[in-house]
């Protein structure tokens, strides 16, 4: 049977999501040709996105299983203000006080992931409700630490994580690519990805293939916790502190911005292509809406009806092939 | 009866009798009415929720969305009836609230039972619209000037009464709709075809389809019975509070899916007891209202909790691990 090429675009998911992020560009462009086509507005997208688009990544990595990791964001907060901890004992402004504070996040991140992953590989717990308490433990402790405050007052080379550009393209866009393209290659070029995505769509087969179930999972939450930390350092370089409430409207952002980027959260199915243009998509929302004068609260509106009107086109797509 | 003894409501039981003791210890004056009053007092919104959390959890779905539901209720019923009638007295106030409620949950049914969208989803993706729609094209200030209806609600009591300080305790009259939520709730579940179906299909969609269980039409009920317990607990929130703030309540969501899971609910469906819930909701409450009183900083109470649903899951999720590791 011969299909047009418009037919093939519409029948897989990443598809349909290229062809609404499409027109989402065109359609913000053609609201405030002049402000949304400039570089400015360019550049400003380019710094706000990674942060919640890295922690995207790591709902995917963990939606993948069939699971979900609710306490990213809680991670991001804690790891952030371990680090910020380390930062404002600094007297010099060297360079190297700030990687031994990124390591430490990073460490944070995996200890954080491996206590996630331990409660629902080796323990059992259903992810929702293991993340869930895990998180509320995270921000809890962050909570403690500082009694709710900020932690401010960081060297200078703090702000280049988050601020800074690379030959014009700036970095924390660049630490999302990378990111992104390793997880790519990862989910589809490594075994470790085979038997991820192979669990997600039928643990039970993956059981009887001989799949080490139980080091699968914990690593797949120790890597989100991970993700979680790195997106962590950004939000404390470009907000220039650390805080236990920061980024909380991003816990629900990333859960949404993996479904419509097309990953079916009950694990098996999900593309990281679709999670970019996810992400492109709500920001071209997210910037457009914002020049033309739309509150913050109406965005929430359009997010919700995006993603249900995706998930409604999904659905019909699949039954309708199905028939 | 080994089996009593490793059921979520003997350990959520079992918790809360030791919270009581360890905190009558440090504090004489915790074992007091007033402060029964105040834990009553406080879970009365949040009993509603989880009885609604808990008919969900059983059919097998989750919602979120029930709290922005209820803010959206309690903001346009105040508003409307402000502006247009307000002559109504208050139990029609609380209809006309469950009456916005049932609209809301009917888009929930509609997107889940006839659109056969995933459940977290669509209530994910309806949580915003709510409170999108809501912050938007309603409003966004606090109405502090409730209708005469709300405002009588408001002060309402069953019991009044003073302490030996001479502070008063009161009980809201509130406290009797949880109580009747709770009851008629059981009553659906347990004494009617339709709550049989509820489990069935919170066992087994397929299983229940083939038995000739209308599974739409049962789905579809569950969201717009949530819907009205949700308009319902939004009314008596806000009529409390006495002032309609439509900022509020929206947060509160995973706590009480928390709450209900602790009392023994299953994520999975088609298990889940009143009792339990009930029990899942005083302890969260108690953790929540009284945790200084036994040393602990309030800031740790999000610790607190944390740990209490990781042991209330993680408990019973073991043993189930072990079980099935023993069978195979």
């Amino acid at each position: 049977m011969t299909q047009s090429p418009m037919t093939r675009v519409f029948a897989s998911t990443e598809g349909r999501l290229a062809v609404i992020a499409v027109a989402v560009f065109v359609l913000m462009a053609a609201m405030a040709p002049d402000r949304f086509l400039s570089l400015q507005n360019f550049t400003s997208m380019a710094f706000q996105f990674p942060e919640f688009a890295i922690l995207a990544l790591a709902m995917t990595v963990t939606m993948l299983t069939g699971g979900i990791d609710l306490s990213v964001v809680g991670i991001a907060n804690l790891s952030a203000i371990l680090a910020a901890t380390i930062l404002t004992q600094a007297t010099g402004g060297g360079a190297g006080i700030v990687l031994i504070a990124y390591v430490v996040a990073i460490f944070v991140g995996m200890a954080a992931g491996l206590f996630n992953g331990v409660l629902v590989a080796t323990l059992g717990l259903p992810p929702i409700l293991a993340t869930l308490g895990s998180g509320l433990i995270f921000t809890g402790v962050a909570i403690a630490l500082t009694g709710g405050s900020a932690v401010m007052g960081f060297p200078g080379a703090t702000a280049w994580i988050g601020n800074a550009t690379l030959i014009g393209v700036p970095v924390p866009l660049i630490l999302f690519a990378a990111l992104a393209l390793a997880i790519s290659l990862m989910l589809t070029r490594t075994g470790f990805g085979v038997k991820l995505r192979m669990y997600g769509a039928n643990p039970l087969a993956a059981r009887f293939a001989a799949i080490n179930i139980d080091a699968m999972l914990v690593k797949v939450y120790v890597l989100s916790g991970v993700l979680a930390a790195i997106a962590g350092m950004v939000v404390m370089s470009r907000a220039n502190s650390a805080k236990a409430d920061y980024g909380s409207s991003y816990l629900l952002l990333a859960v949404l911005i993996a479904v419509l980027g097309g990953v079916n959260p009950y694990g098996g199915y999900g593309k990281i292509i679709g999670v970019v243009l996810a992400v492109l998509t709500m920001q071209f929302l997210s910037s457009g809406l914002n020049m033309i004068g739309v509150s913050n609260f109406a965005r929430e509106l359009i997010w919700g009806s995006l993603l249900i009107f995706v998930m409604i086109v999904n659905t019909w797509q699949t039954t309708a092939r199905r028939t | 009866m080994s089996n009593l003894w490793i059921r979520n409501e003997t350990l959520v039981a079992l918790v809360i009798f030791a919270f009581c003791t360890l905190a009558a210890i440090s504090d004489p004056g915790f074992l007091s009415i007033a402060t029964l009053t105040d834990l009553l007092r406080s879970g009365i919104v949040l009993g509603i929720f989880a009885v609604a959390a808990l008919i969900v959890l059983i059919s097998g779905g989750i919602d979120v969305s029930f709290t922005a539901i209820a803010a959206f209720t309690m903001y346009v019923t105040a508003m409307v009836l402000n502006a247009a009638m307000p002559w109504m007295p208050w139990w029609a106030a609380i209809l006309m609230g469950m009456a916005v409620g049932v609209c809301l949950g009917a888009i929930n049914g509609f997107l889940i039972a006839v659109m056969g969208l995933p459940t977290l989803i669509v209530t994910l993706g309806t949580l915003s619209v709510f409170r999108g729609f809501m912050l938007t094209f309603i409003g966004q200030k606090q109405i502090t000037t409730l209708p005469p209806g709300m405002r009588e609600f408001g002060r309402m009591m069953i019991l009044r009464g003073e302490n030996a300080d001479g502070s008063f305790y009161s009980l809201h009259a509130a406290f009797l709709a949880t109580v009747l939520a709770i009851v008629v709730t059981w009553f659906i579940l347990h004494r009617t075809m339709l709550g049989r179906q509820i489990f069935a299909i919170g066992g087994s969609v397929e299983s229940a389809r083939r038995i000739g269980i209308n599974v739409a039409g049962v789905q579809f009920f569950v969201y717009v019975y949530v819907g009205a317990l949700a308009g319902l607990a939004g009314i008596i929130h806000s009529s409390m509070a006495r002032v309609a703030n439509p900022f509020d309540l929206v947060g509160l969501e995973l706590s009480v899916i928390a709450a209900v899971v602790l009392g023994g609910a299953r994520l999975a469906g088609g298990y889940g007891t009143l009792t339990g819930t009930v029990l899942g909701v005083a302890l969260i409450v108690m953790v929540r209202n009284s945790l200084i009183v036994l040393g602990i900083p309030s800031t740790w109470q999000s610790v607190a909790i944390g740990v209490l649903i990781l042991i209330g899951t993680g408990l019973p999720a073991w043993q189930a691990k072990r079980a099935a590791a023993r069978a195979a």
